[in-house]
Order: C-alpha cells, then sequence, then structure tokens
C-alpha cells in the first residue's frame, strides 16, 4: 500500500485563481442608508436654513481681542447663506444616490463635508434669527474644546478597556469619582496637582472594582459598570451632604489649576486659544490621545492589547497573559477617566456638587463608538458633542426663536445620530464583553 | 548541523474535576520523526497536547526534553523550548496582519517598545520561499483561504525555531488537494529536521505520512503500531472492538422526484450570495449527498429548506407544493425531518431530559399532550421505545441530554427526526464528533430510511462520509453548485470539484498547471474509499 506514485498531481488550484467567478460573492453591498439619510437631511436644509431663513445678517467674530492680528468678522446674510448651502448639500447628496446606482458607497470625506455644511447652514440660521444676530466664533469653539474635556479622557478610557475586551459603562463612575477626590483632596492639601493625581487613582480604584468582578468572577461587565456608575453616585452624594457641605472651606473649595498660555503661540486667531491656552488637565488631554493612538497602533504593548481584545486564545496560546494585560489596562483605562473628571473641579467649577459629571460618561461611550474605537477618532467625536453642547448654551444667550429646551437636547440628538451609524458601521474588537475563560 | 529535540512524555495524567483525560500517558517522540497521535473526537489527545503545550497543567507525570524533565507555565515556555502548535482552530488574529500575527507574543522592536516588523516580513518571505508557502506578510489574516491560514499558523511556529511541531487535526479544514499539500510541506519539515506531533483521526493520511503511530483511547495509550499496519486493525485499535468499515447498501432504487430545489438563493445579513441560484432534485429512495468544503453554503441551504433564513428567493417544492415562505412548523408538519448541523446548539436542549428532547417537535400533539397538559407517562413510554430502538446508552431517560456523549445525543436528534413518517429526511453532518461505533449505526438508519422511500438529503464536509452514503453527490462552491455527479466519482475529481473546478475542466487544469506548487507526491492511491 505504501508505494509511492510519483505521478504528476492534477493541478492545484491556487485560492486566487477560483475566486474568478464569484465576484458577486466578495463584492460588499451598498446600502440605500446613507444617501437616503443625506438626502433627506439636505431638504431639511433647503425648507429651514433655507427658504425659512430670515433675510438678517449673520456675524461671526473669527478674532479675540488677545490675538496679535485681527481678522475681519465673518458677515453672512442669513437667507442667501442658507440657500448656497443647503443647494450644496442637495448636491452632495445627489452625488451620494449617483454613487449607490453605480454601486459605489459613499467616500468618507463626503459623509465629513456633509456634516460640516450642514451645522454651517444650521449656524448661520440660528444666529441669523436671534435677536443679537453675532456670535464669536472663536469663542464657539474654544468653548467647544472645553466642554469636551472630560468627555475625550472619558472616550479613552473607554477605548483602553474596549481595545482589551472589557466593556467600560462605568466612565460616568469613573469621572464622578475623579471629580470628588480631586475636590476634597485639593481643599485638604490646598494643591490642586495632588488633587489631580488623586482623581487618577480615584478612577482607577473604581476600573479595579469593574477588572476584578469581570475578569475574575466572570460577572456580566454591563452589570458591573451600571452598579458602579450608582455605587460611585450614591458615596459621593452620600459624602458630599455630610463631609463636604458641613465644612465647605476645608472639603471642597479646592484650588484651581490655571490657565497656563504659552506666549506668541496663544494668540494666533482661532487656534491659539484651542492649543495654547488650556489648563494642565487640557494640555495632559492632547498627549493622552497622542500617546494612547502611537501606544496602540505602533507598540508592542498595542499590539498585544489589540490581540488580547480580538482574539484571546491567539494571544495566550503566544505566551501573553489575557487577564493580566486587560486588568492593567482597564485599571489604566480609569485612571485616564479620573483625571477626565478633575477638570470639573479643578478647571471647569471650583467646588463639588453632586452629580457633577451629569450623564458626560455616557456620552464618552457614544464617542467611543462614534470614533470607531480609534483614539483619534473619540477625540474628534467628544469634540462634536462639545461643540453641540457649547452651541446650545451660545445660541440661548443670544436669544433665538427656537426654544432652549430644543437646543438643550441638540447633544443627545447628535449623540444618538452619531451612534445609530450616520458615518457608516462600526465594527469593535471581537472579544469585547467576553470573559476569557482558559482552556 | 540543525538541533533536534527528542521530545518525552511520561505517565501524563490530566483530570478537570472527576473527568480523566489522560491517563498516564507515555509517549515519546524520537528526532525528525513524523508521529501520529490517533485516536477519536474526545480520546484526548488534544488535552494530552494543551498539556505538551503548556496551556494545561498535568495533574501528574513529566515533559522530558533531550531526557531532561522540564515544566512549563504557559505557552511561552514551550516555545522557549522549541516546541510549536497549529491548532484545530486556528489562533490568529483576523484583522491584523500575517506579519502581526507571526510576531505576536515576541515582538522585534527599537527602542522604547516601538513595533519593528521588517526583520518579521524578510522571516515570512525567507521561510515562504523555502517551503513555497507563498504567503504575503502584509495582507491580512482575515482575507486568506483557509489553507493559507494554516501555513501561516506553521509560519508562526517555525519562525520561533520550533523544533517539534504539533498539528491538531490539521486536515479537518482542508480540501483533499489542500491536505495533499499539507502531507507535502510535512515531509518538507521532516527532512529539514523538525519533528512532527500529527493528531489525526483519519487513518489514510495518517498511513500515508506517519513514521510512527500512537493509538489513545478513552485517555489511555492502547498501543502503538507502524503505518504498513492494515487499515482495519488501526481502527479496531481505535475504537476498541472489531468495526465494519464498508457500509452494505444495496443499490438505490429511486423512484418519482418527490423533492425540487429551483433557483434557490440565499442573501447573507451582509448582501452576499451565500446560497446563489442552487437548482437540484432528490427521488424518492435516493441519497443526494452535498460536498463541500465548510462554509461554502451548505448551512444556509438547510437553513433555507426549514424556513429559517430570511432573504431567500427561488423555490423548494415537496410532492409539489412550495415551502419556501412557510413557517418551521409548517415545514416540518409537510414532512421533513432535519437534523441540524450542531446539535448540541440547534438539536437538543441540553438542560432537558433526554425523554423531552425526543418529542421536541410532537410536544404539543397527541398521544403527548391533552388540550394545554402534557402526558408524562406517554412522554416516558415514546423515550423507552426510542431508547431501545436506537441503542442511545443513556443512565436512564431523566437525563439530561447535555450529559451524554456526542455520539449518543446524536442518536438521540435522530431517533426524534426519524419517529415519524417523512417526506424528506435532511441530515447535516450527521456524523461529525461521533465515534466510529455510533457511525455505523447511523448510517444503517439513514440507508434504512432510503429505503423506505424517503428522499435523503446529506450534507458532509466529510469526503469519505459523502462517498460511503450517496447515491449521487452534489458539490458545493461559494454558494454555487459546482456538478452533481454519480456514486463512485473519484475522489481526486470531487476533491477539484471541492475547490470549485467543474469536472469538464479537470483534465484542462490537470495540464496547465505552473501553479501547481508542491512537487511530486503520492496519489491517494487505490485505497481512496477506505473509511473513516
Amino acid at each position: 500500500m505504501s508505494t509511492t506514485v510519483s505521478s504528476p498531481r492534477p493541478g492545484t488550484p491556487q485560492p486566487a485563481g477560483t475566486d474568478n467567478g464569484t465576484a458577486t460573492m466578495s463584492a460588499k453591498p451598498v446600502g440605500w442608508k446613507t444617501p437616503v439619510l443625506l438626502t433627506a437631511f439636505g431638504l431639511i436644509a433647503l425648507v429651514f436654513f433655507g427658504l425659512l431663513a430670515p433675510n438678517q445678517t449673520a456675524s461671526f467674530g473669527i478674532s479675540t481681542s488677545e490675538d496679535f492680528f485681527q481678522l475681519p468678522a465673518l458677515a453672512v446674510n442669513a437667507f442667501a447663506g442658507g440657500l448656497v448651502l443647503s443647494i450644496l448639500l442637495l448636491g452632495l447628496a445627489g452625488y451620494a444616490v449617483y454613487l449607490k446606482t453605480k454601486g459605489r458607497p459613499a467616500p468618507g470625506w463626503l459623509t465629513i463635508t456633509f456634516i460640516v455644511l450642514f451645522v454651517a447652514a444650521f449656524l448661520i440660521w440660528v444666529v441669523g434669527g436671534a435677536r443679537t444676530p453675532t456670535i464669536s466664533l472663536a469663542g464657539l469653539i474654544a468653548g467647544s474644546v472645553t466642554l469636551a474635556v472630560p468627555l475625550v479622557f472619558g472616550s479613552l478610557s473607554g477605548v483602553l478597556c474596549e481595545r482589551v475586551g472589557v466593556v467600560n459603562i462605568a466612565i460616568e463612575g469613573q469621572l464622578l469619582g475623579g471629580a470628588f477626590t480631586a475636590a476634597i483632596v485639593a481643599s485638604m492639601t490646598q494643591n490642586p496637582f495632588i488633587g489631580l493625581l488623586a482623581a487618577a487613582v480615584a478612577g482607577a480604584v473604581v476600573s479595579m472594582v469593574l477588572a476584578l468582578f469581570s475578569i475574575k468572577y466572570l460577572v456580566n461587565q454591563i452589570i458591573v459598570g451600571v452598579v458602579l456608575n450608582v455605587l460611585v453616585s450614591g458615596v459621593t452624594g452620600f459624602l458630599f451632604s455630610t463631609v463636604m457641605q458641613a465644612n465647605k472651606a476645608q472639603f471642597n473649595s479646592p484650588p484651581g489649576l490655571d490657565i497656563i498660555e504659552i506666549p506668541v503661540l496663544s494668540s494666533i486667531p482661532v487656534i491659539g486659544p484651542i492649543l495654547f491656552r488650556q489648563s494642565l488637565v487640557g494640555y495632559l488631554m492632547y498627549i493622552a490621545v497622542l500617546v494612547v493612538w502611537v501606544g496602540l497602533f505602533k507598540t508592542r504593548w498595542g499590539l498585544r492589547v489589540r490581540a488580547v481584545g480580538e482574539h484571546p486564545q491567539a494571544a495566550d496560546t503566544m505566551g501573553i497573559n489575557v487577564n493580566a494585560t486587560r486588568f492593567w489596562n482597564v485599571t489604566l483605562g480609569g485612571a485616564v477617566a479620573g483625571i477626565g473628571g478633575s477638570f470639573f473641579t479643578l478647571v471647569a467649577i471650583d467646588s463639588f456638587t453632586k452629580e457633577i459629571s451629569g450623564g458626560r460618561g455616557f456620552i464618552a461611550l457614544a464617542a467611543l463608538i462614534f470614533g470607531r474605537w480609534n483614539p483619534i477618532g473619540a477625540f474628534f467625536a467628544a469634540l462634536l458633542f462639545g461643540f453641540a453642547d457649547n452651541l446650545q448654551s451660545i445660541v440661548t444667550i443670544i436669544g433665538t426663536p427656537v426654544p432652549s429646551q430644543f437646543m438643550a437636547m441638540l447633544p443627545y440628538l447628535v449623540t444618538v445620530l452619531a451612534v445609530a451609524g450616520l458615518v457608516g458601521r462600526s465594527r469593535g474588537p471581537a472579544a469585547s464583553g467576553i470573559p476569557y475563560v482558559k482552556g | 548541523m540543525v538541533r533536534v529535540l527528542k521530545l518525552e512524555l511520561r505517565g501524563i495524567t490530566k483530570r478537570f474535576g472527576t473527568l480523566l483525560a489522560n491517563d498516564h500517558i507515555d509517549v515519546v517522540v524520537e528526532p525528525g520523526q513524523i508521529h501520529c497521535l490517533l485516536g477519536e473526537n474526545g480520546a484526548g489527545k488534544s488535552t494530552l497536547m494543551n498539556v505538551l503545550y503548556g496551556l494545561y497543567e498535568p495533574s501528574e507525570g513529566d515533559i522530558l526534553i533531550d531526557d531532561k524533565p522540564v515544566s512549563f507555565r504557559g505557552p511561552g515556555d514551550a516555545m522557549a523550548a522549541g516546541i510549536g502548535m497549529v491548532h484545530q482552530h486556528f489562533m490568529l488574529v483576523p484583522v491584523f496582519t500575517v506579519a502581526e500575527n507571526v510576531a505576536l507574543g515576541a515582538e522585534p522592536t527599537k527602542a522604547a517598545g516601538f513595533l519593528n516588523l521588517d526583520e518579521t516580513r524578510r522571516r515570512i518571505k525567507e521561510i515562504s520561499d523555502q517551503y513555497g508557502f507563498d504567503v504575503d506578510p502584509d495582507a491580512l489574516v482575515e482575507d486568506l483561504p483557509v489553507g493559507v491560514q494554516q501555513r501561516v499558523e506553521i509560519i508562526k511556529a517555525l519562525v520561533r525555531n520550533a523544533k517539534v511541531l504539533i498539528l491538531d487535526e490539521p486536515t479537518a479544514v482542508l480540501t483533499p488537494q489542500e491536505t495533499d499539500e499539507l502531507l507535502d510541506i510535512m515531509r518538507q519539515l521532516k527532512s529539514g529536521g523538525t519533528s512532527i506531533v500529527f493528531i489525526s483521526h483519519k487513518l489514510r493520511e495518517v498511513k500515508e505520512v506517519s513514521d510512527t503511530i500512537t493509538v489513545i483511547r478513552r485517555g489511555k495509550v492502547v498501543g502503538s503500531a507502524e503505518p504498513s499496519a492494515p487499515t482495519t486493525d488501526l481502527a479496531s485499535m481505535m475504537v476498541g472492538r472489531a468495526v465494519n468499515l464498508t457500509l452494505d447498501k444495496a443499490p438505490a432504487k429511486p423512484q418519482e422526484k418527490t423533492f425540487e430545489v429551483r433557483d434557490l438563493t440565499v442573501i447573507a445579513p451582509n448582501g452576499q450570495h451565500v446560497v446563489d441560484g442552487l437548482s437540484f432534485d432528490i427521488a424518492r429512495g435516493e441519497i443526494l449527498a452535498i460536498a463541500g468544503v465548510q462554509g461554502n453554503g451548505q448551512t444556509e441551504l438547510t437553513e433555507a429548506i426549514l424556513g429559517l433564513q430570511e432573504r431567500v428567493s427561488g423555490s423548494v417544492q415537496l410532492d409539489g407544493k412550495e415551502l419556501l415562505g412557510r413557517s418551521v412548523k409548517e415545514v416540518l408538519q409537510a414532512g421533513v425531518g432535519f437534523v441540524p448541523e450542531d446539535r448540541k446548539v440547534d438539536g437538543l436542549v441540553g438542560t432537558f431530559s433526554v425523554a423531552e428532547n425526543l418529542v421536541l417537535d410532537l410536544y404539543d400533539k397527541p398521544p403527548f399532550a391533552k388540550g394545554i397538559s402534557m402526558s408524562p407517562a406517554k412522554v416516558l413510554e415514546n423515550a423507552k421505545a426510542r431508547i431501545g430502538e436506537f441503542d442511545v446508552r443513556t443512565p436512564s431517560a431523566a437525563a439530561a441530554a447535555g450529559t451524554l456523549s456526542g455520539g449518543n445525543q446524536q442518536k438521540v436528534v435522530m431517533a426524534r427526526e426519524l419517529s415519524r413518517p417523512l417526506r424528506l429526511f435532511i441530515a447535516s453532518q450527521p456524523t461529525r464528533g461521533v465515534d466510529v461505533g455510533s457511525i455505523e449505526f447511523l448510517h444503517r438508519r439513514i440507508v434504512s430510511e432510503r429505503d423506505q422511500g424517503t428522499p435523503v438529503m446529506i450534507i458532509s464536509t466529510e469526503l469519505d462520509e459523502v462517498m460511503e452514503l450517496a447515491d449521487r453527490i452534489a458539490v458545493l462552491y461559494k454558494g454555487r453548485l459546482v456538478g452533481v455527479v454519480p456514486a463512485g466519482t473519484s475522489r481526486d475529481t470531487l476533491g477539484l470539484m471541492m475547490a470549485g473546478i467543474p469536472p469538464e475542466e479537470h483534465a484542462h487544469t490537470s495540464q496547465a498547471g505552473p501553479a501547481t506548487a508542491t512537487t511530486t507526491a503520492s496519489t491517494p492511491d487505490a485505497e481512496g474509499d477506505d473509511y473513516v
């Protein structure tokens, strides 16, 4: 039987060669969702921001008085501007429909351009209809960044956790824990830097509880996260009423972190205040985004982290300790969120109040998904939410025809649209939320 | 001179709670040998190899390398000692490139932990050229065919200078041609000085490539054999009793065609045409076997017939009535018996008793139900009859179905589906993970169902099973029918069809084959229709 027949075997098909007749199998389908949504929003823009726009001039200040040179304010007639922009929007939507009929998906730049133009049209409409049709664009953007800081830290925390396969619903609790601890420690030591460090530790401790229960005891990660949020809210609320309220001077008057202006650079119009007129926490945010991105995609640590989140068994068989990697990454994520929490009490407001994080941990979670589990994506997503938040308060001040309650819904409306997949479907780490058990 | 390892496992015992998975196993892998561990599914081969690879800690026993005892606290230690493993389910991160997967765990870095994959790419190219692997270091693993993914796994081990390579059921996911290529690669690796531990239950492959065979049964070594030993001897050693390897089956007596499928197309949620314009029919008293490598639309085909798929077009007619668009219940009532491919997920409720599982489809009908109440006595009576008839080895009819062995679970599913009058019988992977003894029995039951005049459709990725049972063979590739050929078509032809090449093109391909990568090799010879 074991006679070896040395005959030329029938040809072995190479995989590439056999794929010829199967173009329909590999072609990804192009859905109608994006073209239809774009068209709908284009029409909304045309009717409201174009045809129904007031015939008034909206003025956008670009420079602030501190800039070293002044740019003239941008003045646009609301009716004309809205009309032009909405026609551009419909043009883009039409192009997406055209691409769909050719079986091609709308490219990413198209959707992004659409969003930018839509926001611009919306702005012109809102400002044009206001009692005082003037806002400072520079202030609007700088304020957006400020409001986005905790969101960015929160979503970075989410990135760090989900990339190793642990869902972090407890971002809200980590932000709140960080805010509380920063306030109380900074008050007692009269040193905001120690407060900042303590906030990181507090966030990390909350995260360690999440890590312990979800990794070691295999408790459902969502449930642990939700429970932690409620727990942190309860504990900080209780301590606030009993300790902080009783002795505000000693426990709830933290010295703030000052705004550090970098000379010259901070006077560049628009980008100066964004990049070079920030608190320590603000600068840390930019650094953290870059460090996490470089770390995840360019280093050994990142490769291992991503492997653990995508295919833990594979990582294990390559000698990587899956659960230890998960534990420390989740802890690190908590520390990052804790620093974000300190922004509330050390930079934005100079004391702690109950529920000071106000659900921003959940918005951060949305930013994480909208940003496709990528630190830079999450950063821009958080910025968008910060923008919506800031716009809401500014247009309320200048007095718009839209009731302020509707404006207050704006950030959440943007969140829903974003998470519903306006910018394509996101795919998270494959093993996210699944505990790893050997064997 | 290449360093060669002698590997010895001495008295390895592994317990999981009360379950004894490995019982004092002794194996010696001599340097430069292909050593086969032969055993049925669940015999304890994979557990043993996971112990050797440091994934499990042995309860007792020693691992010796070059006669010195070693202990592995994890796969990292095993790799450092020169042991590499290709798992049955690949340990590759789908969204990583080949280079990233190969580097993982032993990443070359520049300063401060920054990755430097150039060296990895160079090594992949080197190994790829040496063995004719044709692997692109920058391709995403999820885009690669299964056969190539397996080579990436082998490269992973070789980059780490593995001197002993463990291959765990490596041929389970391959077409027959890919299997032949793999056997060639194994021979090449051996001549390069790498020892191989080859885990398999497929006798033909084992006989073709092994130097030594160790047979494992129920966690124990039951003996060793030479590859020249007769197939039947190896099979009975593996199973523990004499087995009849050939199925006695009378020629089919096909009657009128009562099951017709026309232009059946199934579209997956991602928009792919997973079943693409299938047309075939089955006559009463005939077995049509659907062959093909796993994942070529078999699952969706059966689910479409049963009414479990959403986006389906075309027509499926049984006895002249359309089945598409009807609920699963209506399809079952039309007389369709269905054995799903994964009995644990779709075939049984593991926590329910055997008796309850035997009436899952009839529980609401007399005699098992009276109005809204069930009749436990009738259910039990039915269970006793079926357990006897199908020789289900269970402690009692009340035992939870999930506690039975794979073979006995499958008998429960089969008993349920065959216990009512059928107009069509569909069995998907009827013997996957089932011991050889039960396979015999299940095959005989399928044939007797055919002989009662039921049209039978068998879906199997095991070519041996297809050739054993089929009266006609249809081959699926990427959701399309490559062709329908009579029983007795050669293994080579079927293998090529499974790779998407229609039978009429074969002559052409075998001559114009510059792409036929791997050199001369032994063709599966006259014994091609071996069982197992």
